[in-house]
């Protein structure tokens, strides 16, 4: 998030896009309530009426996949209506021109015929958006989760850059991480693309850094995103080391998945418990869980915290870092005589110029007044940074992007006519293997359930409260339907969390060229009474 | 430019403060460390002037006035505790007291659930100089999360303000008025026919342990006689970071408390953070190494031979496909230490950036 969770409370103008925050970040929500309890206007862009579109003064119920029509539509009424601030366009950004003039021929009625949705209703949500000078962008993976993934993203950076509503309180884009430190998984270097603190693996300077740092030789190019090693298992990849994630439910297209997993000549999980992918390995490593393990995490607004030990681990269980520093050690790498985890947070420290000001101490001791440890923490001194981008932005201006509006990777057809679209519930988290395993969830949320517009079960011959069989172009899973308003007519929504309605079996029909992020939230299907 | 940040003087029990234009009496003076005692007070709520336990002289009223819902003014003499004003307090505390079936509440029950035992001690309650009716009836509710033991309810409206101010939910609101006050739902249902979201924060508020953490108090007999512990952590779910209180007692996780002071969370949570936190010890937890037996069964087997046998599985692929046959997928959920030694291995070890982490799922 560029702007802290605090400043949610702040907005004159909140636009949630592909966020269904009341039920994913419950707790974030509570600051966008009080925000509209103050006076704030709400508009909510959802191909699904969620919980936010309740609470929204104006409802965008937008068709599957179509975001970047929608907001090239609302960008264009924005230039039209003469609601950008010059003054920070000039100071702060670069292509604006260009991008006026892109954007001339993206009018509201051609959004229209992409989006469904009215272009009154988005000539509406641009001029409250556009002549707000608070107003303020939320998103989660409904904005993410397309072959279009990039594209959406830059569109809504488009409508904060010529409106000005980035870097002062109360602005800015604001995505919402789903897990409790995914954010730090990135911010420590696990990715392909990025050493710790988002150092760049292609820049010589930051190779020749790790280099010394670690010993070895790292070469200078990117790695393969997971999606495409999953795709060359068996191929070119020949062993793995998975650190607690289950991926086989999570991932899209099931079927591919298990099969690239099961290729593998090795495959390593570390987990708490036999997830269905730990299943299929060789090697099963327990470790401890939370509650049962010291150490650092960060949040969606990229503040660093401390999570502790209150019990011993279950069994032999055993933390992450001392599972992975012993198979390194195993191997003869150098490096991984740990034994703790605050000289390990301690090194990353030091080789991340985003934590530099930050060791495990500080974050121990925790929040003051004075110190909020939101990086980027540059120095010592630094009290942290909960607003990004407020004197300018990190490569110098804000760069408009004239993007084009692209069809999802499969559409509608005679064979597959129906829109599925998926994600989470509040009472359940991913592939439950938490949730499942806690008491009493269950009341809430015993079985998962196609959420079907009620008009839709006669076409579809489908009976409330009955199974139906859902089909996509990879294969077919029963499940229950529930009629309900939360979905347009064509469009049926289902989680992914429940083993035994494998949603994930159907999805996985494309991937954002650049992020290689699955389009989850779009998958055509059929649905047929059982 | 703001006149709300002026910074004013007034005199709390003959000693000069500053105040900033806006806050209350109560607010002042717990800055200034003073103990005035309060019920239906919850400084993350609307101020709300119900239980009166509050009151406080002040100069030139002739009645005391509620510290909590009086904005404090320049030159305001105050004093926190006279002998009538503490008699007013203790008659409040009897009467409320004398209206509920019991005071005495186990801890588990909720963060605040013994806020009234502590007010009956201070002022040295026995219940026995007033006493009658006991008010609130009970509300059978078979959600496994909230008790609903109105009879402990002294009408603070806490529960019902959280809800309504914090949550922004509203599910529960105010039967009828006066002895017969009731809290209920919508049509007076069970919670989940409700917009409860059982986010836990009407427990939590609770001042008498009225609304009480259901799946807490199944630990209460196991662990009757043991300290409760408190551990500060960070909630193992979304990416929102809320802080909370594990609560333990011999080495038994029994329950969650918000933490009224995280920096994400400001008290709040929800019904995921707040209950669902038994997976940690759960009999499915993997206990030991497993390794894939000849037959292709996950068998059990000591730590010494399963880290052998990762190690060995990733020489001998490293030695037959070379470097760029190995990948690594670091988690969201594991600490950073784990994700950075994750990439550590794969940089250090191989030399490749084959490393990933489960954000693109």
């Amino acid at each position: 998030m560029s702007n802290p969770l605090v400043d949610m409370q702040k907005p004159e103008v909140i636009f949630c896009i592909g966020t269904n925050m009341t039920e994913c970040h419950p707790v974030a929500a509570t600051g966008l309530k009080k925000a509209i309890a103050n006076g704030a206007k709400l508009i909510v862009a959802d191909p699904r009426r969620i919980g936010l579109a309740e609470l929204s003064h104006l409802y965008l119920p937008l068709r599957v996949g179509s975001d970047t029509a929608l907001l090239l539509g609302m960008a264009h009424v924005i230039a039209r209506e003469g609601l950008i601030d010059e003054d920070f366009i000039q100071k702060r950004t670069t292509g604006f021109d260009e991008f006026f003039e892109h954007i001339s021929q993206w009018t509201p009625e051609w959004a229209e015929t992409i989006t469904g949705v009215p272009a009154k209703d988005i000539e509406t949500a641009a001029m409250w958006y556009g002549a707000s000078k608070k107003a303020a962008i939320y998103y989660t993976l409904g904005i993410t989760e397309h072959i279009c993934g990039v594209e959406n993203v830059q569109s809504l950076c488009n409508l904060a850059l010529m409106t000005g509503n980035i870097g002062r309180e109360g602005t800015g884009i604001n995505p919402m991480r789903g897990q409790n430190n995914i954010q730090g998984a990135g911010d420590s270097g696990a990715l392909p693309n990025n050493y710790p603190g988002f150092q760049s693996v292609t820049d010589p300077k930051h190779q020749e850094k790790f280099t010394a740092a670690y010993s070895r030789e790292i070469e200078l190019e990117k790695g393969m995103t997971k999606v495409t090693a999953l795709e060359l298992c068996g191929d070119s990849i020949h062993a793995m080391l998975i650190d607690g994630e289950n991926t086989l439910l999570s991932d899209p297209d099931r079927k591919h998945c298990e099969h690239a997993l099961r290729s593998l000549d090795h495959l390593v999980v570390i987990d708490i418990f036999l997830t269905e992918t730990a299943e299929l390995a060789d090697v099963v490593l327990p470790a401890t869980a939370w509650g049962e393990t010291d150490g650092i995490c960060t949040n969606t607004e990229r503040r660093v915290q401390r999570m502790r030990a209150a019990v011993p681990p279950a069994g032999d269980a055993k933390p992450d870092w001392w599972i992975i520093c012993e198979i390194a050690k195993r191997l003869g790498f150098e490096g991984f005589e740990f034994d703790a985890p605050k000289p390990i947070f301690n090194e990353l420290c030091n080789l991340s110029p985003i934590y530099a000001g930050l060791d495990w101490d500080r974050i121990d001791n925790g929040v003051t007044e004075t110190v909020n440890n939101q990086w980027p923490v540059p120095d010592k001194e630094h009290p942290g940074t909960p607003r990004l981008h407020e004197e300018e932005f990190v490569n110098g201006k804000g760069i408009f992007s004239n993007v084009h509006y692209r069809d999802p990777a499969e559409t509608i057809s005679d064979d597959f006519p129906v829109w599925l679209t998926t994600g989470r519930r509040l009472q359940s988290y991913h592939t439950r293997t938490q949730t499942g395993r806690a008491q009493g969830i269950d009341y809430l949320l015993p079985e998962e359930s196609l959420e079907v517009n009620p008009a839709d079960l006669i076409k579809w011959q489908l009976t409330d409260g009955e199974w139906c069989k859902m089909s996509s172009a990879r294969g077919s899973i029963n499940i229950k339907v529930k009629a309900t308003n939360r979905s347009p007519r064509g469009t049926v929504f289902a989680s992914f969390s429940f083993a035994n309605v494998p949603v994930n079996q159907l999805t996985g029909s494309g991937y954002d060229p650049i992020t290689h992020t699955a389009e989850l939230k779009v998958c055509p299907v059929k649905l047929e009474p059982l | 430019m703001k006149s709300l940040t002026m910074t004013q003087r007034m005199y709390i029990d003959g000693i000069e403060v500053t105040f900033t234009e806006g806050e209350t009496i109560l607010e002042v003076a717990q800055q200034h460390q003073k103990e005035i005692p309060t019920l239906c007070y919850d400084p993350r709520l609307e101020p709300f002037g119900g239980c009166r336990l509050c009151i406080v002289a002040l100069e030139g009223t002739r009645n005391p006035v509620a510290a909590c819902t009086t904005k404090a003014t320049p030159d305001m003499i105050v004093t926190t505790t006279t002998d009538t004003i503490e008699t007013l307090r203790k008659t409040l505390l009897e009467m409320v007291i004398s209206e509920n079936r019991e005071v005495d509440v186990h801890p588990l029950r909720g963060y605040a659930s013994n806020e009234l035992a502590n007010l009956r001690d201070k002022y040295g309650i026995d219940g026995t100089r007033i006493t009658g009716t006991t008010s609130g009836t009970n509300k059978p509710d078979d959600n496994p999360f909230i008790l609903r033991d109105y009879e402990l309810c002294i009408s603070c409206y806490r529960c019902v303000r959280v809800c309504a101010e914090q949550e922004g939910d509203h599910a529960i609101n105010v039967m009828n008025r006066g002895f017969h006050t009731q809290i209920t739902t919508e049509f007076d249902g069970l919670l989940k026919d409700s917009a409860c979201t059982f986010c836990g924060q009407c427990i939590q508020t609770c001042p008498t342990g009225a609304l009480a953490d259901k799946k807490a108090l199944r630990s209460v007999d196991a662990v009757s006689d043991s300290p409760l512990d408190k551990t500060r952590t960070i909630c193992p779910y979304c990416g929102v970071g809320c802080s909370v209180d594990i609560l333990t007692t011999d080495d038994k996780i029994v329950g969650i408390h918000p933490a009224m002071d995280g920096p994400a969370n400001q008290g709040a949570l929800c019904v995921k953070g707040q209950f669902a936190f038994d997976f940690v010890q759960h009999p499915d937890r993997l206990k030991t190494p497993l390794i894939r037996d000849k037959g292709g069964k996950l068998q059990e087997t000591t730590w010494d031979k399963a880290l052998e046998k990762a190690a060995d599985g990733f020489k001998s692929v490293y030695e037959k496909h070379g470097r760029h046959s190995i990948y690594g997928i670091a988690s969201g959920r594991a600490p950073s230490e784990a994700a950075y030694l994750m990439q550590k291995f794969i940089r250090a070890g191989f030399g490749t950036n084959y490393i990933d982490n489960c954000s693109r799922a």
